[in-house]
């Protein structure tokens, strides 16, 4: 399998502060790699690196073989490329749940109206929600509000989804509604870079799970391996608290 | 997180706007509003001298009065909207430009203003009075839009525009589509505020010659000397037209809330 994200070297400051320090991870392509940590450890910054919501002080991320760091890279073009799905799900609360995910094929790709409705339509019936296409965010649960979210970034046909800890502003009782959509996902082949400390989630589909502290990968393994026999003392006692 | 938290602008130094006793029968606002109403219809009627000679001769002065609203609202609203995305704009030297006209602007006294304007400025070229009018009011006004806008616009949760950017629009595209879609719902109150404040503040106008309510009322006044029954009756057309403009603002804010998804 080929390499779809790689992060090499990254290094991230917000003036004074490290958000990063010399980050590398590689998801392959059709790999569901996750990241853990503490809050503050760097994990939102290094997703939002991917697809240029920041910049990189220093080092490079690649997608597939577009430099994606590159100062002339085309940043809209990444963004298209590459779905990011938000801890606070952030529809557009003056659309539809259809309006929020035909807009960006619309006016991004161009597609034609039709066609965008249909594959709207398509996908809000394999997240389960085809009877909500006309209702409007602020009538809609959270998971739902965060399974239309997933549809709206799956419309653009990314190469790659980014998912930033996209259960943990839910109820409990929606929490796998959310999750069973993503394992779906992952079964199919999407490449997924995920945030989350969802164990089961973990467990059923990561590939690889990054440890994250201070904004340094502290250690990276296959879900088994990292969970049952940590190697570094930080991640024995970080997996011991959420655990 | 799960409940995103509606961001709400309080600016009341337009019109008053009706609170909780506005649901009573005798609330304020209805008082004020049938009191004023009928003071209009029954003056005429039990003391026709003068009353019916005034009323006959203000509404000239009410329609350019609305005229005189209308145009500057219309010519207001953009340039409001336009200093508001300026304040909000990442290039330097836009930032700095609308800035600059908010803060000249809001330290100018409107009268000060439209005396600049027709006067000052009327030495160079000549501009029609009631053009001179407008353009006081709408460049006034636009700055105190402007900062609405601004409010507004910064009040719409970052994520939005995160969202937006992330599916690959531009920030234009995003700025068009997403932001200014909520913002123009979540101004709308405050923004139908100023306007009331406008009307109000055109009366200003009736100094430099712009037959207004207010001047006619002057013109007929300094005629027949009826001085208290003339400016009471101004006073009452006044009042009645804000709060009636203030009830609809009011309206359409319960709306807004009512629809709001
Ligand atoms: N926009 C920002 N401005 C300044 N500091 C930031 C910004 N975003 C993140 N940080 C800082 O960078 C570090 C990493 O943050 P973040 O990537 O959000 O961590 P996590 O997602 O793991 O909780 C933290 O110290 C945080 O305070
Ligand atoms: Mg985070």
């Amino acid at each position: 399998m080929k390499d779809r994200v790689r992060v090499i070297d990254a290094t991230k400051y917000f003036d004074k502060v490290l958000a990063l320090r010399n980050v590398n991870i590689t998801v392959r392509t059709g790999e569901v790699v996750l990241v853990i940590g503490p809050s503050g450890s760097g994990k939102s910054t290094l997703l939002r690196c991917v697809n240029r919501l920041e910049n990189l002080n220093k080092g490079k991320i690649w997608i597939d073989e577009d430099e994606v760091t590159k100062p002339k890279a085309d940043i809209r073009k990444i963004r298209e490329e590459v779905g990011m799905v938000f801890q606070s799900f952030n529809l557009f609360p003056h659309l539809t749940a259809l309006q929020n995910i035909t807009l960006a094929p619309r006016i991004v790709k161009k597609n034609p109206e039709k066609q965008a409705r249909e594959k709207a339509r398509a996908l809000l019936n394999r997240v389960g929600l085809i009877e909500k296409a006309d209702s409007y965010p602020g009538q809609l649960s959270g998971g739902q509000q965060q399974r239309v979210a997933i549809a709206r970034a799956l419309a653009m046909d990314p190469r790659v989804m980014l998912f930033d800890e996209p259960t943990s502003a839910l109820d409990p009782e929606m929490i796998k509604e959310v999750l069973d959509v993503m394992l779906d996902l992952a079964r199919e082949g999407m490449t997924m870079l995920v945030v989350s400390h969802e164990m089961g989630f973990a467990k059923a589909a990561a590939n690889k799970v990054v440890f994250m502290d201070n904004g340094e990968v502290i250690e990276s393994a296959d879900p088994e391996t990292l969970f049952n026999r940590p190697q570094k003392e930080r991640t024995k006692r970080f997996l011991a608290h959420i655990l | 997180m799960a409940e995103v938290k509606k961001p709400k602008i309080e600016i009341t130094d337009g019109a008053l706007i009706p609170g909780k006793d506005s649901d009573a029968v005798f609330s304020a606002w209805r008082i004020s509003f049938f009191g004023a109403l009928s003071l209009i219809i029954l003056l005429p009627i039990i003391t026709p001298d003068p009353y019916r000679r005034i009323i006959a001769f203000l509404p000239d002065g009410i329609l350019r009065t609305f005229e005189v609203t209308i145009f500057s609202i219309f010519f207001a609203f953009f340039l409001g909207l336009i200093t508001g995305l300026g304040r909000i704009s990442r290039i330097k030297i836009i930032n700095r430009i609308a800035t600059i006209y908010v803060e000249v602007i809001r330290g100018i006294p409107l009268l000060v203003q439209i005396f600049y304007i027709y006067y000052a400025l009327g030495r160079f070229l000549k501009i029609p009075d009631i053009a001179s009018a407008v353009i006081a009011m709408a460049v006034c006004y636009g700055a105190y839009l402007g900062e609405i806008f601004r409010a507004g616009i910064q009040s719409i949760p970052k994520g939005q525009m995160e969202a937006a950017l992330a599916l690959g629009m531009s920030r234009s595209q995003a700025l068009r589509r997403i932001i200014l879609p909520q913002t123009i719902r979540l101004v709308l109150p405050p923004v139908g505020n100023e306007f009331i404040a406008l009307l109000k503040d055109s009366s200003l106008v009736s100094i430099i010659a712009v037959s207004d309510l207010l001047r006619r009322g002057r013109e007929f006044a300094s005629r027949t000397f009826d001085y208290f029954e003339t400016y009471t009756m101004v006073a009452l057309i006044y009042l009645v037209i804000t709060l009636f403009l203030s009830r609809l603002v009011a309206i359409m804010e319960e709306r807004l809330q009512k629809g709001e998804r």
